[in-house]
């Protein structure tokens, strides 16, 4: 009942006083940008060693990331250990990877298995929905893994795991 | 003796005075459908007439004495058979004998004390009846009739508004304020939610109202919850600075008090669960009790005094601002 006695005092249209909202803060860019791309896949090695890898682009505004925008290249095994320190460490519910195509590896193929470009865009469309449901997860934006994935060069496998910063 | 149909037999009728002038509200009942029972009010007599019909008229029926019974209790559902009688009234109304004939009894409960309300829930119900019984060698002729009862409160004296404010450490922090901790059944939550910090993509914005239901004591505790309402109050993503009204009418919802540790065998507490779902559907929640009572309704004769009082609204009188505001929200 912190009315003033000037304001409606019939419930239906009464609301509670608001701060007014100032004009930086209403056309300031929103605080939550973060977009990760995974585009052109690439397919190296030769033989036996041949294997796709992806470009993972961001652009993000979160102040936990170290970097405004980043770009690497990562293949599907790296998503995967990904995926498996986030279920060792974190406490989220990790979404499921595209999946692995065992079936495309068998030998003596009419096509190209893993390498035809139909899977490779299904792959890709996977891995960057997978990607993007984990980097907007706040409890995930605190695990070191993942800022190695997004923003390091080459993923060091050997890091110690742990937090960026403490909730 | 009633073999096979042969024999005497009898059917009761319970007749409440004032009974066309009584007010009648619907009752769930455990198969869930809605029956209009008889309101009573804590303190209120209960009287009127059992009526006693012979379905031979001429020949006798033996009793070993009839009696009418006022209860009140609680069953669990989990413990069926085993009822908790917390009121229990007896008036006998005829010694043993025979009965040659249709008879009428009067009965009369006065001031029966009716300390709870009246509650059909998922695991437990609470119903007052009354129950004549014709008692006979072999096999009673019996008879229930249920009653429903409200139980009123004033005005509650400590009426403070919610105000907290919540989030995620660097992700999302929220300042939320309802008018009111207390509202009762045909209130509206008055509140807004400001946004102090967004670094999440939300969607939308829901208000729910969850109900709480808590049956049993120590480690056989049951707890069974009901989303009782879920309304939106925003839909898009907000940005810093950003304020969102909230008006939400209880009127329309089933809705019964809270229920607080009644005889130590269940509680009925409702909460406002605050939701934010993000564009992955993740969802960020804060739940906060508010206590709902059950007002008094403004008796007609009242309802006159206070119009005049509305033009006195301008006056400086706190008080009677304060009861103004009330016949409004009743209106």
């Amino acid at each position: 009942m912190a009315q003033k006695s000037s304001e409606p005092t019939r419930p239906d249209t009464k609301r509670l006083e608001f701060k007014k909202q100032n004009l930086d803060d209403a056309y300031a860019v929103p605080a939550n940008v973060l977009e990760i791309d995974v585009i052109n896949p690439e397919t190296k090695g030769i033989g036996k060693k041949r294997y796709t890898d992806y470009e993972v682009r961001m652009r993000t505004n979160l102040p936990v990331f170290k970097l405004k925008e980043s770009n690497v290249r990562r293949r599907y095994s790296d998503f995967e250990w990904l995926r498996s320190e986030l279920e060792r460490d974190s406490k989220i519910i990790v979404p499921p990877l595209p999946g692995k195509a065992l079936k495309l590896q068998l030998p003596f193929r009419s096509d190209d298995g893993i390498f035809e470009d139909e899977f490779i865009e299904e792959r890709r469309q996977g891995l960057e929905s997978f990607i993007n449901k984990i980097a907007g997860h706040p409890l995930a934006q605190n695990e070191k893994c993942l800022h190695m994935f997004l923003q390091d060069p080459i993923i060091d496998k050997n890091y110690v795991p742990g937090k960026v910063r403490n909730t | 003796m009633s073999f096979f149909g042969f024999g005497q037999s009898a059917e009761i009728e319970i007749e409440l005075d004032g009974a066309d002038k009584r007010k009648q509200v619907d009752v769930k009942n455990e198969d869930g459908k809605k029956e209009r029972l008889y309101l009573y009010y804590d303190g209120e007599s209960v009287t009127g007439k059992v009526k006693v019909n012979l379905k031979n008229p001429g020949k006798k029926l033996e009793h070993q004495g009839i009696k009418i019974e006022f209860i009140g209790q609680i069953e669990l559902f989990y413990d069926r058979g085993n009822h908790h009688e917390f009121t229990s009234l007896v008036r006998e109304l005829a010694r043993p004998g025979e009965l040659m004939q249709n008879e009428t009894f009067d009965f009369e409960f006065v001031n029966v004390e009716k300390p709870y309300e009246t509650y059909t829930g998922a695991n437990v119900r609470l119903r007052y009846f009354l129950r004549v019984a014709i008692v006979r060698r072999l096999s009673d002729i019996s008879k229930e009739m249920d009653l429903a009862v409200h139980t009123l409160s004033t005005y509650p004296e400590m009426n403070t508004s919610i105000k907290m404010e919540v989030g995620i450490e660097d992700c999302l922090h929220i300042e939320f304020e309802y008018n009111k901790s207390k509202y009762h059944l045909k209130d509206a939550i008055v509140g807004k939610i400001y946004f102090l910090l967004v670094r999440i993509k939300i969607k939308h914005m829901e208000l729910a109202i969850i109900k709480r239901e808590t049956t049993g004591t120590g480690p056989n505790t049951y707890n069974e919850n009901e989303t009782i309402a879920k309304y939106e109050i925003m839909d898009g993503a907000p940005v810093r600075g950003e304020s969102i009204p909230i008006r939400l009418f209880l009127a329309g919802y089933e809705l019964t008090p809270t229920f607080k540790d009644v005889n130590k065998k269940f509680s009925v507490r409702y909460f406002l669960n605050l939701v934010l779902v993000d564009e992955e559907e993740r969802r960020y929640f804060k739940q906060q009790e508010i206590i709902l009572w059950r007002k008094g309704e403004v008796r007609k004769k009242l309802l006159s005094s206070e119009h005049a009082m509305k033009h006195y609204e301008s006056k400086p009188q706190a008080q009677v601002k304060e009861e103004s505001n009330h016949a409004d929200a009743e209106e």
